[in-house]
């Protein structure tokens, strides 16, 4: 596990980018891990979302895209609610969710064609038009 | 005669000359009318440099000296006394500010920042050449001292005060003197037991004979200015003579009425009729009228004044206001823990085994409610696992204080230490964002806790924390390893961070001195100036200014007790003459300047028919100046004729 | 009195047991709730980005429909009071995204004789998003819904769930202390329930992860559901209808999950408020219900 980090890689145009979409200053984020310790679906992580904007704080932004992390959040904006530095994780979330699925990095997590018909018959609408804005874009 | 001002250009380094092209200002500023001599230097506070102005006044018969370097805070003094050594009187040597107000902002235009440069000298040397010779306005002094506040730096201040000879009135809110400090189980990083160390000093201060102690009374109003201020001390009715009182203590074991400790932080009850710890000094009782059945039940109790054996309860006694002169003031009005109420994350003070640092102290106390052991709030169970949270309120600048309350790392790894020293089996957790060990032997003491009594920290703030089943569930993170973290444990303790004392502000307000935006009292300077507000007489001590720990508390005490000692050095205060004056021939007697004076130094002299101005009051404000319709009112040296020639100066091509 | 109402989608079809009493409460405490007459979905759930227009046209030109009604519009799903009420805020804040939506409202209009009246003026966030709970606190009062109770639910443990989109975030929701609400509460308590105090009533339930994950999603709702029934709560009450699918209908997993799981009935509000206003049994309908309430409601003697 070693990193090279590369100065001129630590604010690329990408990152740039992410602090645009989420309106969110990255380097604001102090590490205290609040936003990992009141995630309510934290279980289902491969990296806390602490650990996301530490990714990003120093250039490995191709790692946050690829989490499974920024598919498993809710929205449900405890991160954001509770954060001493007013940093809205699920903002910054939402802007890598947006990334991806804009430039149609990988497939996304929730396929129209896929959503289980017991779903669509049987949840409220409100959930899979929700879960097909937020993940499949 | 015809102004022979010199001026001296200083380079500071390359802190203005990398920007300003130091030569071109002296050469410019050399054909400058009024200027008789002009040059630069490198370092003109130097003392090569002091020496070059001393030798200059003499050798050109310098009227006036401009130096052109740094903000006057600074230097101004130095260049003062170096004018007056050679013959130029200290209040016709001026300094232009080249640096803070040009070669520092400016950086990035070397040609914009060399034109502004001499312009800033140019109204410099318009104003001198119409300064007059002053001197320093001397004022008699009262040489006595208040002490605002009896904790540990109010103690301390007052002490030192009082040895060094003079007259001290320590006033205190509360029964007793001994502040925070007294509640404190032991200390970090020695663990020293608080108050052994703590009641010798509340006895020497009581017994001092030069200071004269009020305790439960209250800073009414402060007026006059430095030397000779007026105050008035509101002695608050404890319905009981408390110089007849014997301290005996009957009364306070025979009251009927309890209400929750303070001083126990509500983990245990006092009496209506109390006095709040043993060791209280005064050790003598006040009666809290808002929990007396007495008062609260038509007079229906009375048993303390029934069982009296010296007859002191006095029902119909009032508060009493005292008057006295004094001339220094040290304000040490101590701190407040930021309230549990507004944490609403870990319950918001609902939950009873989620307690506050102060309320672990008192825990931990032997003289405690629980006589030192550690038992939950809920059920008086030895808690097996605890959880400590530092910055709970501190460094969240989003919902509560953005700053570090500095002491909170430090003592909850005393609590882990402590605890664990008495629940040997126990677990203790913190949970930290940095631990922060800035202080002699601090570093030490939070490695013993970790390796020695296996204290476990956690690099991580907690989201929540909630009661259920009888356990005290935390949801914190560990950003080490990267995963949330659980933990059911019995108890946990918040180290809520330090703000001002609640009336501290109020008080503030009361004396005109500055506070920062969270009630904090400011300092004249953050490096150089920390004991001293920056309104003359008043000194600051303790964490009244900012979160400190005990030996800083003491240091600023004893440093605001010296600066007190200094002033009180000379048999009579000397001021600065910068300060209006009324030109009797041709004010009009209209009083505007009365009405805005915010000082009451502009007075109207009746015989007269005119305005005068005390100049023992007057700060030099300006207010009455510029209300003046008909510009009688004047200020030394900043006279409206300076400042126009200043401003036309500024304003030249 | 006459306030304009956005159902929104699910209240129209798969909450209609919400809607119907919700309206039929409103009128027993002196409230005509007047649906817009048009209306589309809000979208569902708020776009977190910055360069977010699309996303919020939904909402403002609901919220431009609601202009030509009043100068407030009540909600009772969550996520349309939260999408309604942010878009909103961004609509009062953002003059340059104000600008671009407006463009699309005058479009629509150019596009849709029918409802031409009904968008030529510019959205300019003039009305007031109002949940439900808020219109009978501050606009009918508790104590004028205490005044019109036919009977009290004396006795009923009931846990008032928020969930998260009505809380936060707090500065645009403006709703209620995040961490510690108490407008639910105060209504349960006018109600005459006992109020159970409950540790995880601000957590999330899943939300829309049911439909992508719904191991995951099971698991916040589970969390809620055990908090619930560890301080005895008899019944769940909520103001969304995809937490009280989350909560109620996924019981079903938790059982299969969970040994010895008792299970919980989750209602909305508005049918413990029905009951209590005395409202006929076909307006307060339970057939959609998973967990029945009607066994602890009618032990209370509540049917």
């Amino acid at each position: 596990m070693r990193l090279t980090i590369k100065s001129e890689e630590l604010r690329d145009d990408l990152i740039k980018r992410v602090e645009d979409l989420s309106r969110q200053g990255l380097l604001e984020c102090y590490q205290c891990g609040k936003c990992s310790a009141g995630c309510p679906v934290v279980n289902e992580m491969d990296i806390i979302p602490s650990e996301v904007i530490r990714l990003l704080q120093i250039g490995q932004l191709d790692e946050a895209l690829n989490s499974k992390t920024i598919w498993v959040c809710a929205s449900c904006l405890q991160c954001a609610s509770r954060c001493p530095k007013g940093v809205e994780f699920s903002n910054i979330c939402d802007a890598l969710r947006q990334m991806v699925l804009r430039k149609r990095l990988s497939i996304p997590r929730v396929d129209a064609d896929e959503v289980s018909a017991i779903m669509v018959s049987d949840a409220p609408q409100m959930g899979v038009v929700g879960a097909l804005r937020k993940l499949n874009g | 005669m015809e102004e022979r001002i010199g001026v001296f250009v200083c380079h500071c380094g390359s802190n203005i000359a990398g920007v300003v092209d130091v030569k071109r200002v002296a050469e410019e500023l050399g054909k400058y009318p009024g200027v008789a001599y002009s040059t630069d230097y490198t370092y003109m506070c130097s003392d090569p440099g002091q020496t070059m102005v001393k030798e200059a006044i003499k050798e050109h018969n310098l009227s006036g000296v401009i130096v052109a370097a740094c903000s006057p805070t600074l230097h101004e003094a130095t260049f003062r006394r170096a004018g007056r050594a050679a013959g130029v009187n200290p209040y016709q040597v001026e300094i232009a500010n080249i640096r803070e107000q040009c070669s520092w902002v400016h950086q990035s235009d070397k040609e914009a920042a060399t034109e502004k440069a001499i312009k800033i000298i140019k109204t410099m040397v318009e104003k001198a050449r119409l300064d007059e010779a002053l001197d320093p306005i001397a004022v008699p002094m009262t040489h006595k001292a208040l002490v605002v506040g009896g904790g540990i730096a109010g103690i301390q201040a007052a002490l030192d005060i009082a040895n060094a000879g003079y007259e001290t009135i320590l006033v205190e809110k509360g029964p007793s003197i001994g502040g925070h400090m007294a509640q404190l189980s032991e200390t970090f990083p020695t663990l020293d037991c608080s108050q052994c160390i703590m009641t010798p000093k509340m006895v020497e201060v009581a017994q001092h004979p030069r200071v004269k102690m009020m305790t439960y009374s209250e800073i009414e109003d402060v007026s006059g200015y430095v030397g000779n201020f007026k105050v008035k001390i509101r002695k608050k009715a404890a319905y009981l003579d408390r110089d007849i009182c014997n301290g005996c203590g009957l009364c306070m074991e025979k009251c009927p009425a309890k209400t929750p400790s303070e001083f126990d932080e509500g983990l245990a009850d006092r009496k209506a009729i109390y006095t709040p710890f043993p060791q209280a000094v005064p050790n003598k009782p006040v009666l809290d009228r808002e929990h007396c059945l007495y008062f609260t039940n038509d007079g229906k109790c009375g048993v303390c004044k029934k069982i009296c054996p010296v007859q002191c309860v006095d029902y119909e006694q009032e508060d009493e206001i005292i008057e006295d002169e004094v001339g220094a003031i040290v304000v040490a009005t101590g701190y407040d823990l930021y309230p549990i109420e507004n944490l609403g994350e870990y319950g918001g003070g609902k939950y009873p085994d989620v307690i506050t640092s102060l309320q672990f102290e008192r825990m931990l106390s032997a003289s405690g409610p629980t006589e030192g052991e550690v038992k939950r709030p809920s059920d008086g169970k030895v808690p097996e696992t605890v959880v400590f949270l530092t910055c709970c309120g501190s460094r969240d600048p989003e919902a509560h204080m953005p700053y570090c309350s500095k002491v909170c790392c430090m003592y909850l790894t005393k609590h882990a230490m402590l605890y664990k020293h008495k629940v040997h089996d126990g677990q203790a957790y913190v949970f930290y964002i940095d631990v922060r060990t800035a202080g002699k032997g601090y570093e030490e003491f939070y490695t013993r806790a970790a390796e020695e009594d296996d204290v476990l920290y956690l690099r991580g703030k907690v989201s929540k924390i909630f009661q259920e089943d009888g356990k005290v569930v935390v949801w914190g993170a560990d950003t080490l390893s990267g995963k949330k973290v659980e933990i059911e444990a019995d108890m946990a303790v918040l180290g809520l961070a330090t703000v001002p004392n609640a009336a501290a502000r109020e008080l503030a307000n009361m004396l005109k001195i500055h506070t920062d935006e969270w009630g904090f009292l400011a300092e004249a300077h953050p490096k150089l100036r920390p004991v001293e507000s920056l309104a003359p007489g008043f000194y600051l001590a303790g964490a009244a200014q900012g979160p400190k720990d005990i030996p800083e508390a003491v240091a600023q005490a004893s440093g605001a007790a010296s600066k007190v000692a200094h002033l009180f050095a000379e048999e009579e205060y000397h001021r600065e003459p910068i300060i209006a004056w009324i030109d009797e021939d041709t004010c009009a007697g209209c009083r505007v300047c009365v009405s805005v004076c915010p000082y009451d130094a502009a007075e109207f002299d009746d015989e007269k028919g005119i305005a005068v101005i005390k100049e023992a009051i007057c700060e030099g404000c300006g207010a009455c100046i510029a209300a003046c319709p008909s510009a009688s009112a004047q200020q030394r040296n900043l006279t409206d004729e300076q400042v126009y020639r200043m401003v036309s100066a500024a304003l030249e091509g | 009195m006459k306030i304009p109402y956005y159902p929104g989608c699910t209240l129209h079809e798969r909450a209609l047991d919400f809607d119907v009493s919700a309206r039929e409460c409103a009128k027993a405490v002196g409230v005509e709730l007047e649906e817009l007459p048009i209306w589309t979905c809000c979208g569902a759930v708020f776009p977190l980005v910055s360069d977010s227009v699309m996303e919020i046209l939904a909402p403002v030109r609901n919220l431009s429909y609601a202009a030509r009604e009043g100068d407030k519009v009540v909600t009772l799903c969550s996520f349309c009071y939260h999408v309604l009420k942010r878009a909103n805020k961004v609509v009062r804040d953002d003059p340059e995204k104000m600008e671009k939506a407006n463009l699309f409202l005058r479009a629509d209009t150019d596009a849709r004789e029918e409802i031409e009246s009904y968008t030529k003026e510019d959205y300019e966030g003039q009305v007031d998003v109002l949940h439900y709970l808020e219109m009978l606190r501050d606009v009918v009062g508790y104590d004028e819904v205490k005044k019109k109770l036919r009977r009290t639910l004396d006795g009923l443990r009931v846990a008032p769930y928020y969930g998260c989109m009505l809380l936060r975030p707090k500065k645009e929701m403006e709703f209620d202390d995040p961490e510690q609400p108490s407008i639910f509460e105060e209504f349960l308590e006018t109600l005459g329930c006992d109020v159970v105090d409950f540790a995880m009533k601000t957590e999330c339930c899943g939300g829309f992860q049911i439909v992508a994950d719904e191991d995951l999603a099971v698991q916040c709702s589970r969390n809620v559901v055990g908090s619930a029934l560890k301080n005895d709560a008899e019944i769940i009450v909520t103001t969304c209808p995809l937490c009280r699918y989350n909560l109620d209908k996924k019981q079903h997993e938790m059982e299969k999950s969970v040994r010895g799981f008792k299970k919980i009935p989750v209602v909305y509000f508005t049918q413990l408020l029905g009951i209590a206003l005395g409202i006929g049994g076909e307006h307060i309908d339970f057939s959609d219900n998973y967990v029945d309430p009607r066994p602890v409601l009618a032990e209370k003697s509540l049917l």
